[in-house]
């Protein structure tokens, strides 16, 4: 069993009987302060200011059995300069890839500040072996990897093997060396926000820079109601430790008004200490084009198309 | 020189949408070729019921209540068409109304039909109602408005979907509602309505495994029959008259759910 | 979630300047912004065309006061006045009572009851059609944020009508054996903290029961009242069966003292409630009262807690505290009572005050100067007594009433902000440590309007819920209305229920 950074009290083996205890959190009431916080209204300068951050911290990301270094160029560029005709558009975050596509990216953008971020343990399923899913992790940082995006065994989660969840994520935070290390939880197979809620302990408890809802490979997952369960947990975790952890949503964020209210959720649960690349990441693709048609649409006044930006 | 009108083609509504029977048959009725269902298009019809069961049951009756309203809305606005199909405007109204007079039902059935009942014990017990399913409905063969209005509110207030022999010999009536349906804000595949050959459709509808109840109102020929066939998955069966409003009526199609809850601290 | 899950953190000066360091350090460039001001999000006030001076309606028309005497209507956020509005004097009482008396017996109760449902029906799709410029008109005149008049207020207001449309010919089913009968005609006087919702509650399921209304508006609310007669010429009402007369107290009195009156309804403070029931002894005129409360809202230890601050924050703060069955005392297991407190105060930062038809305004403006002197009056007393107060910081604008939303913890049962009411943004904290000891606190008052539980455990809601004397428990949630739940209270906060089934009773004649 890995020596976690600090090992908290209660992590103690056998660890199954408490996790189940901890953290109820009320379906109706969240999903309805989730949709209450979605109804904020922002426009005009303050909708700029958030549709700028949101740029800053997308994650371009391409996961695609079909990814080709063709492709991962294209996107990299996109990444770095996401509108031609616009300077004053910033780069994104990072771009996030599978392992055999990061050299490719790390080429195409050194020197930009963009940074790569690889996922890594098996994904999506991470059904596989921890060895085999910690030799990929060292694969991906030795090949210069800024950041490593993991899954927890859902598996283990869900048949009550919490002790094995938290020490894969111990061994995965050891092996990812000065990568930072994103825990997806993959929160559309968690069944409950209770289950969120408890992912998200464990999974910061376990050494976790940040905590991301999905892989984006089931159909919708990053749901409002879901991004403030998290965003309570790492608050809650903040209050009693000082210990800053980050927060991505992934999967179904394809439009800006859906990002505005992400955004909101961060600002009105954590603050605006949270709202920058560092602590706070989107994971998406086509969302930036729609963010960059929402900025013309702002700046002109007219409504825009989509024939007028480019698609990498 | 007289205009020539665009003659309607009468199809089945299944789905929110009108298909021909899949079997390209037609009947000839009220002077019309009418669209002659097969069993396919039973099985088709089912399958969209089911479809659209867990939406409109899980909707609230509040909901469900204005959907039904604006069901008369549409039925209004068609006072003419309608008139022209059965036998007036009398009956027209009569079934706008009952229209109506259900849609005032769907927030009210739980404060009438269910309970919240005092066991011995310290214990909370309560009664809800619920809607059984799909429920097949032969449709009275007169009136050819108010019989189909008052077998298909009944299942609908109550949450369930339906699929709706019309009559036979009088079908127009019921492909004119499907229209007011579909204009309505009722979703796809509550309310499915197939023309055809009762004799034909009927026996399908009634051994069908996945149709939860069977209401009888426009059976002819062995009854006995039908009810045998019903038997095969327990079906709810109903004779219902082609004349009545009651909230009896909607009782018919649903369930009752009793839940225990232990009292203390 | 218990303490010290992360372990004992190293001692440390002050956690939040030391991550903000290590921050910096890893930023790298990107800005830290201060804040992210919020743009303002005005709804548009133009959807709602006001008139100069409004008469009284009455009998279907619109007439002048025979005094001659009128007062100002003004928006409560900017002292603005808004409109002249008439003072109903005794004789135009009369003759609304006679135009109600009127419509009752010549026609209202004889229509088939299947067309007064339909006429209930047109006004509910008409106000759903109209409800944008309804919710404006709300918020301007009372005071309240566009986002709670339009998605709280508006829809629950015509979903009233609908539910008692569906009624109107179905009494039979509802009172069994009974031979139910409309009551005549009902004089109903409605408050300022709901304007349209209160008149909603009024009309639909009295008109539903067959009988004719004189209805008060509130003295400082009065416009959606007068714009809901355009409502009802829009559904071709009969004339005479809705009426409309607005005035101070002196007309509220004139209506409970009318010998034309069959039955008054009245929802507002306790004192004139019982001022009410002492005119109308004798008279068996029929009666209900919904008034005043001092709500406990229980959290248990095993309560969802960000839930639980959510459901204490709406419960309090929803409408500035303007709601009788406000969960204006906060009763915390002493067992996370530090850990609760801390979150509620941290959320009370984020509340948004400002002007009501932001879009964004969490909380708006008090309803009226005297309502807010009595708020200041009470929080003084909270001081004087002793308790502690936290508000947030907040920047109040200059002209209009307002208030900070405010909490008081340490506060004991005796204090007059634990005992009386306040109706307006402040909430006392008491504490308690087992069960027995919340429903002994909960109940000792002379108030049962409502209350509230926060608990995981299921039996424990029933049991709370068994024990409470209170006539609405909210268990894991707050301030949830429906038109099918009856609404109402136990001891001094009145009798009769409102919504639902029950809520046709007071509105009926029955054999026996």
């Amino acid at each position: 069993m890995a020596q976690a950074p600090v090992l908290p009290r209660g992590f103690e083996l056998p660890l199954e009987p408490r996790l189940p205890r901890i953290g109820s959190v009320d379906q109706v009431a969240v999903e309805e302060r989730a949709a209450t916080l979605g109804k904020r209204s922002i426009k005009r300068e303050a909708k700029l200011w958030a549709l700028d951050l949101a740029i800053r911290t997308i994650d371009l990301t391409t996961l695609e059995g079909a990814d080709t270094p063709g492709k991962v160029s294209a996107l990299c560029s996109k990444a770095v300069r996401p509108d031609p005709v616009d300077p004053s558009i910033p780069s994104v975050a990072a771009v996030c890839v599978y392992p055999n596509l990061v050299p490719v990216a790390i080429e195409r953008l050194r020197g930009s500040g963009v940074k790569v971020a690889s996922v890594a343990t098996a994904f999506p399923s991470g059904q596989a072996p921890l060895d085999v899913k910690l030799a990929e992790v060292r694969d991906v940082v030795e090949m210069g990897a800024d950041e490593v995006d993991m899954v927890i065994d859902r598996g283990a989660f869900l048949s009550g093997r919490y002790a094995k969840v938290y020490d894969e994520v111990v061994r995965v935070k050891e092996a990812s060396g000065n990568a930072h290390l994103k825990v997806i939880l993959e929160t559309g197979e968690l069944g409950t926000y209770d289950n969120v809620r408890r992912a998200s302990l464990l999974a910061m408890a376990a050494g976790a820079d940040f905590i991301k809802t999905s892989t984006g490979k089931l159909p919708s997952a990053a749901t409002l109601p879901v991004a403030l369960v998290m965003l309570e947990a790492i608050r809650d975790v903040y209050e009693e430790t000082g210990r800053m952890v980050g927060m991505k949503p992934a999967g179904g964020i394809r439009n800006a008004k859906q990002a505005v209210q992400h955004l909101v959720l961060v600002h009105e649960t954590l603050g605006p200490e949270w709202l920058t690349p560092d602590l706070y990441r989107l994971g998406a693709s086509s969302l930036l084009n729609d963010v960059l048609l929402q900025i013309r649409k702002e700046r002109t006044g007219a409504y825009q198309s989509a024939d007028y930006f480019t698609i990498d | 020189m007289s205009r020539l009108p665009v003659r309607k083609t009468y199809k089945l509504f299944v789905g929110g949408a009108f298909p021909r029977s899949e079997s390209g048959r037609t009947y000839e009725a009220e002077g019309q070729n009418v669209a002659r269902a097969s069993r396919k298009d039973v099985r088709d019809a089912v399958r969209a019921a089911r479809g659209a069961f867990p939406k409109w049951a899980s909707m609230t009756a509040y909901n469900r209540g204005q959907v039904l309203y604006r069901l008369a809305e549409m039925m209004e606005a068609r006072h003419a068409e309608l008139a022209d199909l059965c036998s007036g405007e009398t009956e027209v109204e009569q079934a706008i109304d009952r229209v109506v007079w259900y849609a005032g039902w769907t927030d009210k059935l739980a404060q009438v039909l269910g309970s919240s009942n005092p066991v011995a014990g310290p214990y909370f017990n309560f009664t809800v109602p619920e809607p059984t399913g799909v429920v097949g409905v032969l449709c009275p063969e007169e009136p050819a408005l108010l019989g189909l209005v008052t077998r298909l509110l009944p299942p609908l207030v109550g949450g369930n979907t339906v699929v709706a022999v019309a009559s036979e010999a009088k079908p127009l009536a019921a492909i004119e509602l499907a229209e007011a349906l579909a204009t309505s804000d009722v979703p796809g595949g509550v309310v499915n309505i197939l023309t055809g050959l009762k004799a034909e459709l009927a026996p399908v509808l009634a051994a069908h495994m996945d149709v939860n109840a069977l209401d009888l109102a426009g059976a002819d020929g062995d009854l006995a029959e039908l009810e045998r066939a019903a038997a095969a998955n327990v079906k709810r069966v109903v004779h219902g008259a082609a004349d009545v409003q009651s909230p009896w009526e909607v009782l018919s199609f649903l369930e009752l759910k009793t839940v225990w809850h232990p009292i203390g601290v | 979630m218990g303490g010290g899950w992360w372990g004992e953190p190293a001692p440390r000066p002050d956690p939040k300047a030391e991550a903000m360091t290590e921050l910096e350090r890893k930023r790298g460039g990107a800005p830290v912004p201060a804040d992210w001001t919020y743009a303002p999000a005005p709804e548009a006030r133009d959807i709602v065309s006001l008139r100069e001076r409004y008469g009284l309606y009455v009998g279907g028309e619109w007439i002048e006061p025979h005094a001659g005497e009128t007062f100002t209507t003004i928006d409560p956020s900017t002292e603005e006045p808004l409109a002249e509005i008439a003072q109903a004097g005794p004789e135009d009482v009369g003759l609304a009572v006679e135009a109600a008396r009127d419509a009752f017996e010549n026609g209202w109760s004889a229509l088939a009851p299947s067309e007064r449902a339909k006429y209930l029906f047109r006004i509910a799709r008409i106000l759903q059609e109209r409800s944008r410029e309804f919710a404006v008109l709300e918020s301007l005149n009372g005071g309240k944020p566009i986002r709670e008049s339009r998605d709280v207020d508006l829809p629950l207001s015509a979903a009233h009508f609908f539910y008692y449309a569906g009624w109107a010919d179905k009494l039979e089913y509802a009172f069994p054996n009974r031979a139910p009968r409309p009551v005549g005609v009902a004089g109903q006087i409605i408050p300022w903290n709901f304007p349209l919702l209160m008149l909603a509650w009024k009309v639909a399921p009295a008109l539903a029961a067959g009988n004719t209304v004189v209805l008060k508006p509130a003295e400082t609310t009065p416009l959606s009242a007068l714009l809901f007669c355009d409502v009802v010429r829009q559904a071709e009402l009969p004339p005479g069966v809705v009426n409309i007369v607005t005035g101070d107290g002196r007309t509220g009195a004139e209506i409970v003292k009318h010998p034309g009156i069959d039955k008054i309804a009245f929802t507002g403070s306790t004192d004139v409630g019982k001022a009410i029931q002492r005119e109308l002894a004798g008279t068996r005129k029929k009666l209900t009262l919904e008034l005043g409360g001092k709500a406990a809202n229980v959290v248990f230890d095993d309560a969802p807690l960000d839930q639980a601050i959510e459901g204490i924050v709406n419960g309090i703060y929803f409408n500035q505290g303007h709601v009788c069955c406000a969960g204006s005392r906060l009763l915390v297991q002493e067992s996370i009572y530090e850990q609760l407190i801390a979150k509620l105060k941290r959320r009370l930062t984020t509340l948004r005050v400002g002007a009501p038809l932001d879009k964004n305004t969490d909380v708006g403006a008090i309803n009226s100067r005297q309502q807010l002197e009595k708020i200041e009056q009470l929080v003084e007393s909270g001081r004087d007594e002793g308790a502690e107060i936290y508000q947030p910081p907040c920047r109040l604008p200059e002209r209009g009433y307002w208030f900070v939303p405010t909490v008081f913890t340490n506060v004991a049962q005796s204090y007059r902000i634990a005992q009386e009411e306040i109706f307006g943004p402040v909430l006392s904290v008491l504490t308690f440590r087992t069960p027995d000891e919340a429903v002994e606190k909960a109940n000792n008052t002379p108030y049962g309007l409502s209350a509230g539980v926060w608990t995981e455990k299921g039996s424990r809601i029933l049991a709370m819920a068994q024990r409470l004397r209170a006539g609405v428990v909210w268990a894991n949630t707050y301030n949830r209305f429906d038109p099918a739940s009856p609404f109402g209270g136990y001891k001094e906060s009145g009798f009769g229920r409102e919504g639902g089934l029950h809520g046709l009773e007071p509105y009926l004649r029955f054999d026996p």
